[in-house]
């Protein structure tokens, strides 16, 4: 019935627009003539698919610009000290644990300069908390635009990433402050460059995952509170409040020297330079099977971070007196071998992350 | 297809392949109910499919309207074909950029002022940076809230709010749009705003999909229309074949519900209306212009001279076409004890194609009624033109010469 109308050409008022504008139409579809044809939301093949993503995150990066803008913005919207709040969290964390184990346990007496090699740590541990405990929840937090338009999602893991790397930056001047205050800056030298691998390999690290937390936490709320407890627990696997050799001489000369590491618990001031290259000196047992767990311990990719950070940024480890907790092995080999691991994990994490979130809208 | 938007040998823009769409629904989330329902997970999940077997094409520059009831599937289709979410079985492929109108200001986010807003919202529909900037004062022109563009949207009144999200989202440029029910919210200038913009849209050939509950819409919009039903495709036609159909399955719904009569008050009107022509002949097909007789029973329960009774016609938008009792025509009824048959007769129903619902109903001079039937019968008026409105009234068309 409706050809029969139209054929005669009085159409109701409706529709004069279509009559009205014939031509344009032509115009416009000889372009999408020229466009591709592309499948929507296809089933990601497991090895390839990569780099597509790549691209396509790429193609939305002034979106994911925007993003990262808007996660700082919203942050401490509405608080009187606002972005002092970034500076304010580590400051007082900083300040609790230089009191309890710096004071309290006695620390701060054997480790020169503890608070800077207390805050090399922390300034580390908060990236990566920032970016796991970020990226955990941030499909749920931003269900609303998940539901409702199409990017691509690993933006909204990347975006967290983005934000809390800005953060970093700002508390790095927290540090540069003490520097000035102490009057005592780090060491130039080739170590410096440790503080850009270690960057890296933690970045790659907590992203690959939060790839994996965020789009799991979609189906099974519980990650987002096994994250926070987990972060915990790491917080203390990691030599952050307390030193590395702490954990070395426990293990490694506790079968042979337990008096050593007896008296390591008290201080350090009455005993034999341990940690460094010297530790062979000072631990006469090597053939413990605790070595293995030793090395476990240090192939946290956290510790590796946080020893690096401390090895490069914390002049009081260039000190005499410093010199036994300041780890001298091969960072460099270190952290490459897990640059490489971490960059395999993102490859995965993403992957996991692009079979996950194909439902990520029907199960928020 | 409607002359001049022919998109016959224009290029397929979206291609809908066989997709279907299964929801499963689980009952438990947490960690723990998983664990303790291990076994039993796959018992308790149920299979919902939202969409089954459905195959379209879209050509460029057409304007396609998905219809249906509630929980149809309109929405999951749109949603599919945006590629926010997957369908189970089948494939979309499209090409050109898409923006999709789901929902205004979804990515408004309550704390930023209306500037960032602005820019963070027309990011994610697709715009660099550059084109903000260079739209921003048009944006917010449009959007007419320049004094409040620096004001967190949290403190913004819902209008404003959907009129910033509005202004940012018709600014996008995309080769294929979709719009869900977005024209349905907002005062009548603003919705007029929204129809205009759609049509400018129109002309400059984009490729529409839009879901939507308003027929009218349907009629004055759509090239082409899905109707579908609990996940299938019911129709895929004119926008008159669509509609035809969703006004018939509505229909058999509306009499189911009809049906539930209170008995109270001394008077009752008696199911069925009876819908006849001038010549007493039931019937339920009528053309513009025709004559049309309602009549219906009315039994009392007590004898009673307190009576009027009443007759309304309205369409399927509830919108009232015509209604008039005895008291208004200034008539006085008898007494009344036992059973009388009410009938009205019209020499002419000047009314447009669609479906017309019929309400009876008795009721005493001053005072509550004492029963109606609400709907209880209804007819459809069949042209071969196609208008809008609600009053048939064919004018003549003259192009005067110069």
């Amino acid at each position: 019935m409706a050809f029969d109308t139209q054929t005669r050409g009085d159409e109701p008022h409706g529709k004069t627009h279509a009559t009205a504008h014939g031509a344009a139409p032509g115009h416009r579809s000889g372009m999408v003539r020229d466009l591709p044809m592309e499948r929507v939301s296809a089933k990601p093949a497991f090895l390839r698919g990569f780099i597509p993503t790549v691209q396509d995150v790429w193609a939305y990066r002034e979106l994911l610009g925007q993003l990262v803008r808007k996660e700082l913005k919203i942050k401490y919207k509405d608080s009187v000290l606002g972005f002092f709040w970034t500076l304010l969290r580590p400051l007082l964390m900083l300040l609790v644990y230089s009191i309890a184990i710096g004071t309290f346990l006695g620390n701060s007496k054997n480790i020169p300069e503890f608070g800077v090699f207390l805050y090399t740590g922390l300034l580390a541990w908060a990236l990566f908390t920032d970016i796991i405990g970020g990226c955990t929840g941030t499909i749920i937090s931003n269900a609303g635009l998940v539901k409702k338009v199409y990017f691509p999602r690993e933006l909204f893991p990347l975006s967290v990433v983005g934000a809390a790397f800005i953060n970093f930056l700002l508390q790095f001047v927290v540090l540069i402050g003490a520097y000035v205050v102490t009057w005592h800056p780090p060491t130039f030298s080739t170590d410096l460059l440790l503080v850009p691998l270690a960057v890296l390999v933690m970045v790659f690290f907590a992203f690959a995952l939060g790839l994996v937390l965020g789009a799991v936490n979609v189906y099974l709320r519980d990650v987002e509170y096994l994250v926070e407890v987990t972060l915990l627990l790491w917080f203390w696997m990691t030599p952050i409040v307390y030193d590395w050799t702490k954990v070395h001489n426990k293990m490694v000369c506790q079968g042979g020297n337990s008096l050593a590491a007896v008296r390591g618990l008290q201080g350090y001031n009455h005993l034999p330079p341990i940690g460094s290259v010297k530790s062979e000196n000072a631990c006469y047992i090597t053939d413990n099977h605790l070595i293995h767990v030793f090395q476990i311990y240090l192939a946290n990719p956290m510790a590796n971070v946080v020893l690096a950070f401390q090895r490069a940024l914390w002049p009081g480890g260039r000190t005499e007196k410093g010199s036994p907790f300041y780890y001298s092995g091969d960072l460099f080999i270190r952290l490459g071998v897990l640059l490489g691991v971490c960059v395999v994990l993102v490859w995965i994490a993403q992957r996991i992350f692009a079979r996950a979130q194909g439902n990520f809208a029907q199960e928020l | 297809m409607p002359p001049g938007r022919s998109v016959a040998g224009s290029p397929t823009v979206i291609r809908i392949n066989d997709v279907s769409k299964r929801f499963k629904i689980y009952k438990d989330k947490s960690l723990k109910e998983r664990v303790v329902n291990f076994r039993r997970s796959r018992d308790h999940a149920e299979d919902f499919w939202a969409l089954r077997n459905v195959s379209a094409e879209v050509g460029a520059g057409e304007t396609l309207g998905l219809i249906g009831a509630n929980g149809s599937g309109k929405s999951t289709l749109l949603k599919i074909i945006g590629g926010i979410l997957t369908p189970s079985e089948g494939f979309v492929e499209r090409r050109g950029r898409l923006a999709a109108l789901l929902e205004l200001g979804a990515g408004f986010h309550g704390d930023l002022t209306g500037r960032e807003n602005v820019y963070l919202n027309a990011s994610i529909l697709g715009l660099t940076t550059k084109q903000i900037d260079r739209y921003f004062d048009e944006i917010v022109d449009f959007s007419g809230i320049e004094e409040f563009i620096d004001t967190q949207v949290k403190f913004y009144s819902s209008g404003m709010y959907v009129r910033l999200a509005f202004a940012v989202a018709v600014h996008v440029d995309p080769e294929i749009l979709l719009v869900d029910e977005v024209l349905a919210v907002g005062d009548e200038p603003y919705q007029r705003k929204c129809m205009d913009k759609i049509k400018q849209f129109q002309r400059e050939g984009r490729t529409i999909v839009f879901v939507t509950h308003g027929l009218d819409q349907v009629r004055q919009l759509c090239d082409r229309v899905i109707m579908l039903d609990h996940g299938d495709v019911k129709v895929n036609g004119t926008p008159i074949d669509a509609i035809r159909a969703f006004r018939d399955q509505y229909d058999e719904q509306e009499l189911a519900d009809s049906q539930l009569l209170e008995e109270h008050g001394r008077l009752e009107c008696l199911s069925p209306i009876r819908i006849l022509d001038l010549n007493g002949n039931p019937t339920t097909r009528f053309r513009p212009g025709d004559g049309l007789a309602i009549e219906y029973d009315v039994r009392s329960h007590k004898p009673t001279d307190d009576w009027d009774a009443g007759v309304q016609i309205t369409n399927h938008l509830d919108l009232t076409v015509y209604g008039v009792n005895t008291r208004l025509m200034d008539i006085t009824l008898p007494p009344i004890d036992g059973r009388r048959t009410i009938r009205y007769a019209f020499d002419g129903i000047p009314m447009v194609e669609g479906q017309y619902f019929i309400t009876v109903a008795v009721h005493p001079r001053v005072g509550p009624e004492y029963h109606r039937i609400d709907r209880g019968a209804s007819f459809k008026v069949y042209s071969d033109t196609e208008d809008d409105g609600v009053i048939y009234m064919r004018p003549k068309f003259d192009l005067l010469p110069d």
